[in-house]
């Protein structure tokens, strides 16, 4: 038995003197591993080494994507005079390449508002993706709100949170003008004081603490 | 339930005599045997005798290179307590509402295609023109609500049974790994039709994944393989669905049918324990101390 064997050679409480020496070649006093031993050690180790040789590989496959951040993608949609600051306009962009309709997004687009010390000559861009879970929000002209279908999350002109469930206000999208046409870019997320922040899923609360709390992604674009 | 003929069972899974039945014809000839020898066989008479006997030895042939006529009698035949009812159908219920979701799984992945921009015209496809193709996904859909009703109704009948206590822990344990691998099921298979309802559904759940704290956010990038819903999501959804999650259940189905063949069921709790019909030898000495030592009034076993 393998395992008698390898009792013996360990301290068994067995004295010294009346141990049986094993009369192999090679056997010296003081012996610590016999060759039993060696081999099982040897073979379970590449055993360990071949699992690992297939294993490590299928999990970095499974999780790369968190780590990869895709190209930075602009769209043009629409002239700059297209656009007026006391209003949004609905602009829909592919956000994600490949899936046809389902990687569109809609944006709500105006021109940056000197009420609220903005350039005049920038662009304001905000996601319809409301900041509870995701749902896709809809400004409502006549209360100058964002409304959510889902849970009644509301949102100000400003995409501030006015009541409901959403814990931030909606997100951003960078904006640039090239050749008079207004361009959308990557997606930020703001803090409850309107300042950029990296992007982040619905549901997670950005500024102060919650930085931390909820870590920016390396699959994300830094914010303007 | 009609009786199997003996026959054709082979003698190793036949069901055990009760004790006291066993004896009675064994070891004694019939009793025509003894007066009149047994007429000559036809040929057709021995082809006919060798076809019935056939089963018997196909099953013998293979019961003498597996051994699993022991197993088989053992788990086919063990005791069950008193008061066993119809609430302990529930676990054999999700496992019969499992392997449906197995069979009618195995026959719409011949139909589907895990691409964001076909998925949903494969479904429709297999809705409105294969045929029997909506009774299929019909099963495989209104049965993913069963299995997670069945599955709650067994947990609930185990709880309140009290059929998690000692030694059944680690047999709850594996419930409960099961019953949140089947919620990954259900979560993930919500994704592939590819339909309004999926894909937003689907956004919400993984954003409420990604509300945890720390972790959270990069769970969400797992799930999705990337920072929003694309390509790839529906094919990892897919591969999660079909592949992984169901391997792990048929392994855990495995170990916690072992546990319960092995540890056998528990009775409902309104089944009492009946007191023993001969009295015990402790009480049987008490007895007789008392009335021994009614003289000298010193008990040994006082």
């Amino acid at each position: 038995m393998a395992d008698d064997a390898d009792k013996k050679n360990g301290a068994d409480g067995a004295p010294r003197q009346e141990r049986v020496k094993p009369d192999v070649p090679g056997y010296f006093e003081g012996e610590s591993m016999t060759r039993r031993k060696v081999f099982t050690v040897a073979s379970q180790a590449i055993g360990g080494l071949a699992g690992a040789a297939i294993i490590l590989p299928a999990v970095g496959f499974a999780v790369a994507p968190i780590f990869h951040r895709g190209k930075e993608r602009w769209e043009a949609v629409g002239p700059t005079g297209d656009f007026v600051e006391d209003t949004y306009r609905q602009v829909v962009f592919t956000e994600t390449e490949g899936i046809g309709d389902a990687g569109k997004t809609t944006a709500y687009i105006r021109r940056g508002s000197t009420d609220f010390d903005e350039d005049p000559n920038s662009f304001v861009a905000v996601s319809n993706r409301c900041a509870h879970l995701g749902c896709p929000v809809r400004f409502v002209e006549a209360a100058g709100n964002f409304i959510c279908p889902c849970h009644g999350g509301v949102y100000d002109f400003q995409g501030k949170v006015l009541g409901g469930p959403p814990v931030r206000p909606l997100d951003h999208f960078q904006t640039r003008v090239q050749g008079g046409q207004v361009e959308v870019g990557p997606r930020y997320s703001v803090t409850s004081q309107l300042e950029p922040v990296r992007a982040r899923d619905p549901g997670e609360f950005t500024g102060g603490i919650w930085e931390y709390l909820y870590p920016p992604r390396p699959s994300t674009f830094p914010p303007p | 339930m009609p009786k199997i003929p003996d026959s054709i069972v082979p003698a190793p899974l036949r069901k055990p005599a009760k004790p006291g039945q066993a004896g009675a014809a064994k070891g004694q000839a019939p009793q025509d045997l003894k007066t009149s020898p047994p007429e000559r066989q036809t040929d057709v008479q021995r082809l006919g005798d060798q076809a019935k006997e056939a089963p018997a030895e196909v099953l013998a042939w293979v019961d003498q290179r597996t051994g699993a006529s022991g197993f088989l009698t053992g788990m086919l035949f063990r005791k069950v307590p008193k008061g066993t009812n119809w609430f302990y159908t529930l676990g054999s219920a999700t496992l019969f509402a499992f392997i449906v979701q197995a069979v009618t799984g195995v026959f719409l992945a011949m139909f589907y295609t895990p691409s964001a921009t076909q998925a949903y015209a494969s479904i429709s496809h297999i809705n409105n023109e294969v045929p029997l193709g909506a009774l299929v996904h019909g099963m495989h859909k209104w049965g993913s609500s069963v299995m997670v009703i069945l599955i709650f109704l067994h947990m609930g009948r185990t709880f309140f049974f009290g059929a998690y206590k000692y030694p059944r822990e680690l047999n709850w344990v594996i419930g409960v790994v099961l019953l949140i691998l089947t919620m990954t099921m259900a979560f993930t298979g919500y994704l592939l039709p590819f339909d309004q309802r999926s894909f937003w559904a689907s956004i919400v759940g993984i954003n409420i994944n990604g509300t945890g704290p720390v972790v959270g956010p990069y769970l969400s990038d797992f799930l999705r393989a990337g920072p929003e819903l694309g390509a790839t999501t529906l094919s990892r959804f897919y591969a999660i669905h079909m592949l992984l999650v169901p391997g792990a259940i048929i392994a855990l189905i495995g170990a916690h049918m072992y546990l319960v063949v092995k540890l056998g069921t528990t009775a409902p709790p309104w089944v009492r324990g009946e007191k023993p019909k001969v009295a015990s030898p402790v009480s049987q000495l008490d007895a007789g101390a008392e009335r021994n030592g009614s003289g000298n009034g010193a008990s040994p076993h006082s």
